[in-house]
Parts: structure tokens; C-alpha cells; sequence
């Protein structure tokens, strides 16, 4: 292993690039309400829409114990093994 | 002095790891004797029978560990002596490096409380018999002891692995005081450095030296100025450009530390609202700093003025010019098909750097024309869009003919039908062609510029859109003008000012060059000059 030292401004993370975006829906999808005030309505919404339109996917609920934290370990790592996508409600 | 031992937990030869200071039966720390060691040390060979007494002497009151330097160093070491003392292996030289001594063996005594109450390096037989007897006399150790008669009075040790460059380069990057603040890329064993930087974009296109935290280190060595502080703010992204940072670009593009201070004046000059490198970087035009060196530094750190000084073959400058370009494209983000919309880009973009000829040109230098002493070393730094230019005259043997060719060859600049520009041109002229200049006596600058501008008028008819180029005064705008007006001169530049002279090159060849600006002036670039501090 090298290490060499970042020469931009940091701006940009270095390593991480995001996943390929599938073209169909399908497994499980998280929903991810990180304790944002109305978090939990817009997610509401947004099961109903998808359980409409996606009868085939199975939706999964989950919820951050405080929004001013990054994600628990273990609940991150729950998300990552029981679901295909992850959705989650940022807004107030 | 006493002090605290740093504390350290390495493995010893059994795989198994040893705290020192180790914690004693009681309260406090176990007493013991540290000694740091090299195998391929004559003097720390010597040395092991002593060590090895001293264990079996003191071992039920203090512990005697041997530090060996290096992997596999104490392993070797242990076997040939036959020790059953434990042998550490300080691998990285880490621990050596925070217990901070010069010479092997360095052998430590430490005190219930952890603290280091003897320090002795090398070998001189009284100090280390003294040693032994303090330890006799505060354990109330009886038997055994050392055949202190058979060992010479002294021997010089070996320099600590520690402080060999490389190692202490590296332990010094890593070290808590280090002036290294920027992210670490850890770059996977299975991947190529090289690649893995063209892959993230740092580079102008050629390969980079790979930016270690020892590269960088020794870099910043080559300026007093702190690492964090500030240069300047570079466009596009109006990101800090600190020390260190511009260190990082100058390791990547290949510079030596004592190019640093070159490299910090010329970030400083780019980056200021006159020099513009916004606007010089997004040009479509294809603008990029071309910078020139006066002063003492060129000769101290090699900058070519001679012999192809505007082409490749001299580290100094090609890396300083690149190390400016580097810092522009990745802490300033200026990057072409970003920000950089240089329709066909340009050479200069990759490095144009190079030094003044000041001992074979008859003129003041360009620094001293700027205002600054002769013994100052300065960077001066024009945004252009072309060159160089090569201005060929091999027969001229008239100053004013020559001059006059000098000319011509700048009004190819951009267009030889377009005049009276408000636009930088940089003349290089070539040795042979300064000879001529001053065959028949002093020759001003001034009087070259007149002479460039004389030879250059043509009526202003001669610049009127037609159908061999419809570039230049519009035909509607010639409409208004009267006949006397269309027949007025215009010489190639609105002002002698826009006309900048330096000479540079080797001694044969009647060959000058030019390069040719970009928008000069507040609403674009205007040329700027810095002095580098060399302390």
C-alpha cells in the first residue's frame, strides 16, 4: 500500500463513486426516516405510491434514532443486508 | 534530566508483545534497562554479552530489553549472541524515533515511575560500568557481574537506523507535529500508483511522481513559510492554497525543494485580480502563464536562460512552470472541458518557464525594468496565448534592419492585418541578434520598441475588412472616417508598454521568438511580478 497526500481543495471524496443504477424495481426497498419532523408522512406517501405502482416489491421500514448523527453501524448494516434500494426522507 | 519514557508496546521474538514502562507488582512501573540496537553494529555486537549479564543479574528486579532496529535485525542479533533476554523488534523504527537519541547502542535506564534517570549512547566502558554498579547498589544485587577488564575503554556506535533520510522522512510525516495536515489517499497494494492518479484526474496528461507524506515533507523544507498558511486563493473554485498544498503539486510535477519558493511567488502572481487566471484559464482563446526568472536564484537552483531554455531538457524549468499549471488545475479546479474552454489548448499549458539571459544582455533585466534590485530574484509572469514564435533573420547585419525584422515578427501576432492591439507581446531575443543590435553602438530597448512600431505602421486602409479577410476595421466603421484618417499609420501596438524584451538563449543561432498575449488589461490579464523569498 502507498499513501500519497490529496493535492485538490478536498472538495470531492476520492474513492467513492456511486452504485450502478438498476433499470427495474425489484426485492425490497428500504425506507429510511432519519427523525425528521413529517419524515414519516412523506414516507407514508411515498409507500402507498410505490406499493401501487410496484405490487411486486416488498417495502421495509426503518428509522435513525436522531437525524444529527450519521447512521447506527448495525442499522446501516441491517439496510444493507435486507434490502435491494434504500430510500431516505431528508426533509422537515 | 529525567523524563518520561515515551511508552511503547512492541512483539518480541516470540510473537508476544511487551509493554514498557511495564506496570510493576506494586504501584508505579516495573524498574528496567532499555537498549536500542543494530545487528550490523560493531559496537552494539560488542555490547550483547553485557546485556545479556545484565539480564541475568537483574532480571528479579528490573527488566533488561534489547530493541532491535528494523524487522528482522533483533532476530539475527539474538541468535548470533545467544540471548535470552527479550528481544523487541521495532520494525518501522517508530519507537526509536519518539525516544528521540543519535547513536547505537542507546541504552536507557528507566525508574519505578517511568522515567528515563540514565541515558548512555555508544560504548564507553566506565560510563556503562557505572551504570552497572548503580544498579547493584539500589537492588542490593550480589553475584555475577561483567568482565569489565576484558572490554575496550570505547567504541563508537553506528547511527541509529531512525535517522536514516528515508526513514526519518517518513517517521517525521507521521510524527504528531507534523506539518502534514492534507488527506492521506490510501492507494491499494493491488493498484498502480501511476494509474491510479490519472484515474482521478490530478494530472495535465503526463505521468506524476507520486505525492508521498516524505516527498512532501522534504519539499516544504524548501521554504521557511508554514505549512498552513495560506498563498493565496485560487480560481475557478476560490480554494485555499496553502503551503502544503503547493508543495504537493510541486512533488507531482517533479520539482526539487529549493524550486519551492519559485513555485509559492508564482501561485502568489496568478492568482492576484491582475494576473486574472480566472479568465486566462476559461478562455476559448487558450491563454495560459508563461513566467520568466531573474535574479540570483536562476543560477542557484538551475534555471536555463541558455541552450533551449524555452524547450524541454532542464528540470528546473519544466517542473516550476508545471507545478504552477498543477496548482490551478487541482486546488484551484481549473480543468479543461470544466472551467478551461481553450478551443485548441496550447503547449503552454502543460509548463512554459524559463530564466533571463541577464549576463549576456547589454539592457537592464526584465525585474530591474519592473522596479525591483538587480540582486533580487523575481518571477514575472504573462498570460499569452501563442509561442514561441520563432523569428528567423540570418542576414541582417544592420541594427536597424534586424530590429526591423524583430517586428515583423510580431506583427504575425494574431493577425498581421490587425493593428494598433492593445495586446502583451513577449520578445525573446536570441544572443546574435542582441550582437547585431549593438554592432554599431548602445541600441535602447526603447529605440527597439520605436523601431517595432516604425516598421509596423501601415496605413489604416490596410486593415479594413475585405475578401481576403473580412477580420479587422469594419467596413461601416471605415465608412465614417475620412480619407486623411485611412491614410494615417498604425503601428502593430497601441503602445510601446505592450512590448516586453528579454533575451535568452545560446550564442549561435540568429533565431529570436515572441509570444503573443491574450486581452491585456483590467478586463483581462495584466503581467505581474513577485519576488521570491529564498530567506
Amino acid at each position: 500500500m502507498t499513501t500519497i497526500l490529496d493535492p485538490t481543495d478536498e472538495r470531492v471524496p476520492i474513492e467513492r463513486t456511486p452504485a450502478a443504477r438498476p433499470d427495474r424495481l425489484t426485492g425490497v426497498i428500504g425506507l429510511l426516516d432519519i427523525s425528521k419532523p413529517r419524515g414519516n408522512v412523506l414516507l407514508d406517501e411515498l409507500e402507498a405510491l410505490l406499493g401501487d405502482r410496484f405490487p411486486g416489491v416488498e417495502i421495509k421500514r426503518y428509522r435513525k434514532p436522531t437525524f444529527a448523527k450519521p447512521c447506527p453501524d448495525d442499522l446501516r448494516g441491517r439496510i444493507r443486508s435486507e434490502c435491494s434500494f434504500v430510500v431516505e426522507a431528508l426533509a422537515d | 534530566m529525567t523524563r518520561p519514557a515515551p511508552p511503547f508496546t512492541l512483539t518480541d521474538l516470540h510473537g508476544a508483545n511487551r509493554t514498557v514502562p511495564a506496570p510493576g507488582p506494586g504501584p508505579g512501573a516495573r524498574p528496567a534497562l532499555v537498549c536500542f540496537i543494530k545487528e550490523d553494529c560493531q559496537t552494539c555486537n560488542l555490547a550483547a554479552p553485557v546485556l545479556e549479564a545484565f539480564h541475568r543479574d537483574f532480571a528479579h528486579a528490573a527488566d533488561v530489553i534489547i530493541v532491535g532496529q528494523g524487522e528482522e535485525g533483533g532476530r539475527v542479533f539474538a541468535e548470533r549472541h545467544g540471548l535470552t533476554a527479550p528481544v523487541l523488534a521495532d520494525a518501522d523504527c517508530a519507537v526509536s524515533f519518539a525516544w528521540d537519541f543519535e547513536i547505537v547502542p542507546a541504552l536507557f535506564r528507566l525508574d519505578a515511575e517511568g522515567r528515563i534517570v540514565d541515558s548512555l549512547e555508544a560504548f564507553f566502558r566506565e560510563e556503562w560500568q557505572a551504570l552497572d554498579a548503580r544498579i547493584r547498589a539500589d537492588f542490593d544485587i550480589k553475584g555475577g557481574g561483567v568482565d569489565w577488564d576484558g572490554l575496550p575503554e570505547r567504541r563508537p556506535g553506528c547511527g541509529s537506523k531512525h535517522l536514516d533520510p528515508d526513514i526519518n522522512d517518513r517517521l517525521q510525516a507521521a510524527a504528531a507535529d507534523s506539518p502534514i495536515r492534507a488527506r492521506r489517499i490510501e492507494v491499494g497494494a493491488s493498484d498502480d500508483v501511476a494509474e491510479f492518479m490519472f484515474d482521478q484526474g490530478f494530472s495535465d496528461g503526463l505521468p506524476l511522481i507520486p505525492p508521498t507524506p516524505e516527498r512532501v515533507l522534504r519539499m516544504l523544507r524548501g521554504t521557511s513559510r508554514g505549512a498552513q498558511e495560506i498563498v493565496a486563493v485560487v480560481p475557478p473554485n476560490m480554494a485555499p492554497a496553502t503551503v502544503e498544498k503547493i508543495a504537493i503539486n510541486a512533488v507531482m510535477a517533479g520539482c526539487r525543494p529549493d524550486y519551492l519558493p519559485v513555485v509559492i511567488a508564482a501561485v502568489e502572481a496568478v492568482c492576484t485580480d491582475a494576473f486574472n487566471i480566472h479568465g486566462v484559464t476559461a478562455t476559448t482563446m487558450g491563454a495560459s502563464p508563461v513566467m520568466v526568472i531573474n535574479g540570483p536564484i536562476r543560477d542557484r537552483i538551475g534555471v536555463n536562460s541558455r541552450l533551449g531554455a524555452l524547450g524541454a531538457g532542464s528540470r528546473a524549468n519544466a517542473t516550476i512552470g508545471r507545478a504552477v499549471r498543477l496548482v490551478v488545475r487541482n486546488v484551484g479546479g481549473g480543468r479543461p472541458g470544466g472551467v478551461d474552454r481553450s478551443t485548441l489548448g496550447s503547449p503552454l499549458k502543460f509548463t512554459m518557464c524559463f530564466g533571463e539571459w541577464e549576463e549576456g544582455s547589454p539592457w537592464e533585466p526584465l525585474h530591474v525594468e519592473r522596479g525591483f534590485a538587480r540582486t533580487d530574484s523575481v518571477v514575472t509572469l504573462f498570460a499569452m496565448t501563442s509561442g514561441p514564435v520563432q523569428i528567423v533573420d540570418q542576414e541582417s547585419r544592420g541594427p536597424d534592419q534586424i530590429a526591423g525584422s524583430l517586428g515583423m515578427g510580431l506583427e504575425a501576432m494574431f493577425l498581421p492585418k490587425l493593428h494598433r492591439m492593445q495586446t502583451d507581446a513577449l520578445l525573446v531575443v536570441c544572443p546574435e541578434h542582441v550582437r547585431t543590435l549593438f554592432s554599431a553602438g548602445d541600441y535602447s530597448k526603447a529605440r527597439l520598441r520605436q523601431r517595432i512600431q516604425e516598421v509596423t505602421s501601415r496605413p489604416l486602409r490596410e486593415m479594413v475588412a475585405d475578401a481576403a479577410s473580412g477580420a479587422g476595421l469594419q467596413p461601416a466603421a471605415a465608412a465614417k472616417l475620412s480619407p486623411d484618417q485611412l491614410d494615417a499609420l498604425a503601428p502593430k501596438f497601441a503602445d510601446e508598454k505592450f512590448i516586453h524584451i528579454v533575451v535568452a538563449g545560446s550564442d549561435a543561432g540568429k533565431f529570436s521568438s515572441a509570444f503573443f498575449g491574450w486581452v491585456t488589461g483590467a478586463a483581462g490579464s495584466t503581467s505581474v511580478s513577485r519576488r521570491i523569498e529564498t530567506d
